[in-house]
């Protein structure tokens, strides 16, 4: 079983925003739609600042409240690496999901059906590359099976230091940012 | 200092959630509000006390009750984004999910309500359609003669009322990504509103003068231990979390503060106890302005907890100034 996983290095990304037009194009994310977006954490009292740039997106997380609370089945939880997907014909787009999501990672696509990042998982079944992270111009973007200790992901976690988004409310994201 | 900026602005989602408006506050409201009448009607018929009198509420609120749960169910489906898809609630049966419970209890309260008020025909509808209702004028009559029937429906009702009043809680405090909602008492909060909207509402239309008193005083009761689960909401929030404790001040200081003070606890608790204590002593008589304000403040405290529990977050993660 595979566990797909993504490793951002924040000290690499300069927020071009290269990933959010990849994945806007890739999947005809409609106008005034964000299923992936860069967010620049400034923290600190002046002089001493700190800052990071991070590409944010769903989480597919482990433990998903997004799958729990639908009440159709419609956001699920895929067979292949643990992606978490909508299956649009089965959503009544009640927006619960929305509300359970604590990043705020989904949206009502404008046909109806509640709407997010899916790891490119129709490129992914193909052997590519999400496309944010195919067209990533600094290389800051990893993605992989966590489940294979040799893969470039489960490496990176073991050589650098990393943090997650929110884990105190328990949903066990999986994109991990180093720092 | 803690600056943050984005560049999403998702409809319904930036700057901070909005994804519901009017329809589910209505929806939850009206929802408790029927859960209240089940378990109130139910008990009148598990006690006896609907052979007390001929004109006992419980006959007269299941038919207001079935109305009500039609139009708090056509507000959910107004809310609803990819409406052709609606049927899909019932074709599976989500565990996990309190809107899949939801759903599937509504299919049961309808008949339960229905069975409570088949108990007996109105009067008017018997003028009304001439003796064409005569085989269910005896058969409700034959029912409402065995007292192992209607205290079995009255326990069914209880029980479905309690159940339908528990989901409208528990359907936002399972979203614990809102802290406000994240609150494990939340549902007792909407289940004690409900039974105290029900009560107004029954002793407004009560006919029976022995009924309105002892419904105006079940309604002081409730009103009373509202207060009190408010009281453990907000310490059980402020003692979870930095997150949970902003939450409480949303309502207690912040933004929604007039909200709640005026319409939720001032016109919504305060005064209808006050003007109810004096009518149940005689002092003033029975007004309807009272269940009235009840009820009100009933759909108050649904819009102000879903407003302010779609605001509430985990981070102030668009640079947003704290509303308080
Ligand atoms: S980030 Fe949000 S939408 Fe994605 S899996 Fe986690 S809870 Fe669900
Ligand atoms: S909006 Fe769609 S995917 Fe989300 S909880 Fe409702 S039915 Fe499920």
């Amino acid at each position: 079983m595979a566990r797909f996983a993504m490793v951002i290095d924040t000290r690499q990304c300069v927020g071009c925003m290269d990933c959010v037009v990849a994945c806007k194009t890739e999947n005809g994310v409609p106008e005034g739609f964000n299923r992936d977006w860069i967010v620049q954490d400034v923290n600190g009292i002046y002089p001493t600042l700190h800052m990071e740039i991070r590409s944010e997106r769903c989480n597919h997380c482990d433990n998903p409240p997004c799958v729990y609370c639908c009440p159709t089945g419609a956001s699920h939880v895929h067979d292949l690496g643990g992606v978490v997907l909508v299956h649009h014909e089965k959503c009544i787009g009640c927006k619960a999901c929305l509300a359970a999501c604590p990043y705020d990672a989904r949206f009502v696509h404008p046909e109806g059906y509640a709407d997010k990042c899916t790891f490119c998982i129709h490129r992914v079944e193909k052997g590519l590359q999400p496309s944010c992270v195919a067209v990533c111009p600094t290389y800051c973007m990893y993605f992989g099976d966590l489940d294979d200790p040799l893969s470039e992901v489960s490496l990176l976690l073991t050589s650098r230091k990393y943090h997650l988004l929110l884990p105190e409310t328990g949903t066990q994201p999986h994109i991990y940012y180093l720092t | 200092m803690l600056e943050l900026t984005t560049t999403r602005h998702n409809p319904m989602i930036d700057p901070t959630l909005h994804v519901w408006g009017w329809e589910i506050p209505v929806y939850l409201f009206l929802g408790g509000m029927v859960a209240g009448i089940m378990i109130i009607s139910g008990y009148f018929l598990f006690s006896g006390r609907h052979r007390a009198s001929t004109q006992c509420s419980c006959f007269q609120v299941p038919l207001v009750g079935i109305a009500l749960l039609t139009l708090g169910m056509l507000a959910l489906f107004l809310d609803l984004e990819h409406k052709p898809f609606t049927w899909r609630l019932y074709t599976t049966f989500e565990i996990k999910s309190p809107m899949s419970w939801g759903a599937w209890i509504l299919v049961l309260v309808y008949p339960a309500l229905a069975a409570v008020a088949a108990l007996r025909i109105p009067e008017s509808w018997r003028i009304a359609f001439k003796g064409r209702l005569a085989r269910l004028v005896l058969f409700s009559e034959r029912i409402r003669g065995s007292a192992a029937a209607t205290k079995t429906i009255g326990i069914v009702n209880m029980l479905l009322g309690g159940l339908l009043g528990i989901y409208t809680g528990v359907l936002l405090s399972a979203l614990g990504a809102r802290p406000l909602w994240s609150s494990s008492i939340l549902w007792l909060l909407f289940v004690v509103s409900g039974l105290s909207s029900a009560a107004a509402f029954a002793h407004m239309i009560a006919r029976d003068p022995y009924e309105r008193v002892l419904l105006a005083k079940a309604d002081n009761g409730f009103l009373i231990f509202e207060l009190f689960v408010f009281a453990l909401f907000f310490i059980g929030l402020a003692s979870t979390s930095e997150a949970h404790l902003r939450a409480a001040q949303l309502l207690l200081g912040g933004a929604f503060a007039p909200a709640f003070w005026v319409f939720v606890i001032g016109l919504g608790i305060i005064i209808p106890l006050i003007v109810q204590l004096m009518a149940v002593n005689g002092k003033i008589p029975h007004t309807p302005m009272a269940p009235i304000l009840v009820m009100g403040g009933g759909l108050a405290l649904r819009f102000v907890i879903v407003s302010a529990g779609q605001f509430s977050h985990w981070m102030n993660a668009h640079g947003l100034p704290l509303p308080f």
